[in-house]
């Protein structure tokens, strides 16, 4: 359902200014989103002064900062730092980013970092993917097939794995479904971008034999046609990725196996 | 985490939040004129059965929608309608696959959200010559 306000017990109030730094040259102010579920209080918005003279380029960088220098209880899931393991998704300056790769410059004025929209929040930037990760699980993102085995690897010509390209670059960091406001208003059922990426990712690989099955399952008003096009989702990808186009193929192909 | 109550969990902050860009505001706007012009549709039908009805109940509609609020809802529909029949040409070539990647969807929101109200003004113009 549409809702354009937030629960009781998701209002956002001010919450404490930290301490700047001493001997600081280069101070960078970040507005960080926080929740603590021990205390029972409503979230609230910490700000954080971080001098960028001793500081990493990316907010990331700065975070790490934070936490260690400032704040430890600062929660946020991080990993790889290179924009790989898709951990460290969060809406960034009000984009969804990985905030490994996204530099702190990139931000004008004041940072404000947000843990991704529309989600459960577990603690602070942390949200909860676990539905995320349901429906992932639910279009099969594996190899399907009927014929036996082949003594050595399934083959793929050139021109067919070049179709995979722009779609198994895919880290699952949620940073395009929880752009999407389709996606924030029928998360149930809905399977919002990402979701539909990998499903598509499946339905064009030359090498996979359960193409029909996987469009019967997608042709459904709400799995695949609750996407209208906001295009927030490739505005979004922080891998550059094109899930609106990914989508628009599974409409395409669905209107094409019924000519 | 199994002691945490997960039904106390707050909801993480969505348009509130979510930065404006370009193509959002086109799409939420083909939506808002979609659902408006129904609205505009139900007064204009009413319009034609005031006309069937009698010359004095016409007179009463007549003057309620060329009231200055009344003109002002005919020629925002008159936008509406550009707007939703720009951006429905714009979604036939999305069903096609083209024109989805990001420098193009740009230049086709600007394209729908200068050229609706371009077309509404020369509508207005042309319906106050004839």
């Amino acid at each position: 359902m549409v809702e354009f306000t937030l629960p009781k017990n998701s209002k956002i109030r001010t919450g404490k200014t930290w301490p700047k730094p001493e001997g600081a040259t280069r101070l960078k102010t970040f507005h960080i989103y926080r929740w603590n579920p021990d205390d029972g209080e409503n979230p609230r918005v910490d700000t954080y002064f971080v001098d960028l003279a001793t500081c990493g380029p990316m907010v990331l960088d700065a975070l790490i900062k934070i936490k260690t220098e400032i704040d430890p209880t600062l929660t946020f899931r991080r990993s790889c730092r290179e924009g790989i393991c898709g951990s460290c998704s969060m809406n960034i300056g009000g984009q969804n980013r990985l905030a490994c790769i996204h530099g702190i410059d990139e931000e004008k004025g004041d940072v404000k970092i947000y843990p991704l929209p529309h989600l459960d929040v577990v603690k602070d930037l942390v949200p909860d993917l676990t539905h995320f990760y349901a429906q992932h699980a639910s279009i099969k993102p594996w190899l399907i097939t009927e014929s036996p085995t082949p003594e050595k690897e399934w083959k793929q010509s050139i021109e067919d794995r070049k179709k995979l390209d722009g779609l198994y670059e895919c880290v699952m960091c949620a940073s395009c479904s929880t752009s999407c406001p389709s996606y924030w208003w029928n998360p149930d059922r809905y399977l919002g971008p990402a979701t539909l990426l990998h499903a598509y990712r499946w339905i064009i690989d030359s090498r996979d034999e359960a193409t029909g099955e996987r469009l019967d399952d997608l042709e459904d008003p709400f799995k695949v046609y609750r996407c209208h096009t906001i295009l927030n989702c490739t505005q979004t990808c922080p891998k550059g990725l094109n899930p609106a186009k990914a989508i628009a193929e599974i409409k395409k192909l669905h209107v094409e196996r019924t000519l | 985490m199994a002691d945490v109550e997960q039904g106390s969990r707050p909801l993480s902050p969505h348009l509130q939040v979510y930065k404006l860009g370009l193509t959002m505001i086109v799409s939420g706007l083909h939506r808002i004129t979609g659902v408006g012009m129904i609205v505009s549709a139900i007064l204009i039908v009413w319009w034609f059965i005031a006309l069937a009805v009698s010359p004095d109940y016409f007179a009463k509609v007549d003057w309620l929608l060329t009231t200055w609020i009344g003109l002002l809802v005919m020629i925002g529909s008159l936008w509406a309608f550009f707007h939703h029949l720009m951006n429905g040409i714009r979604h036939l070539f999305w069903d096609k696959g083209y024109f989805l990647d990001i420098p193009a969807v740009e230049k086709g929101a600007r394209i729908v959200l200068f050229g609706a109200p371009v077309l509404m003004v020369l509508s207005v113009i042309l319906i106050a010559i004839i």
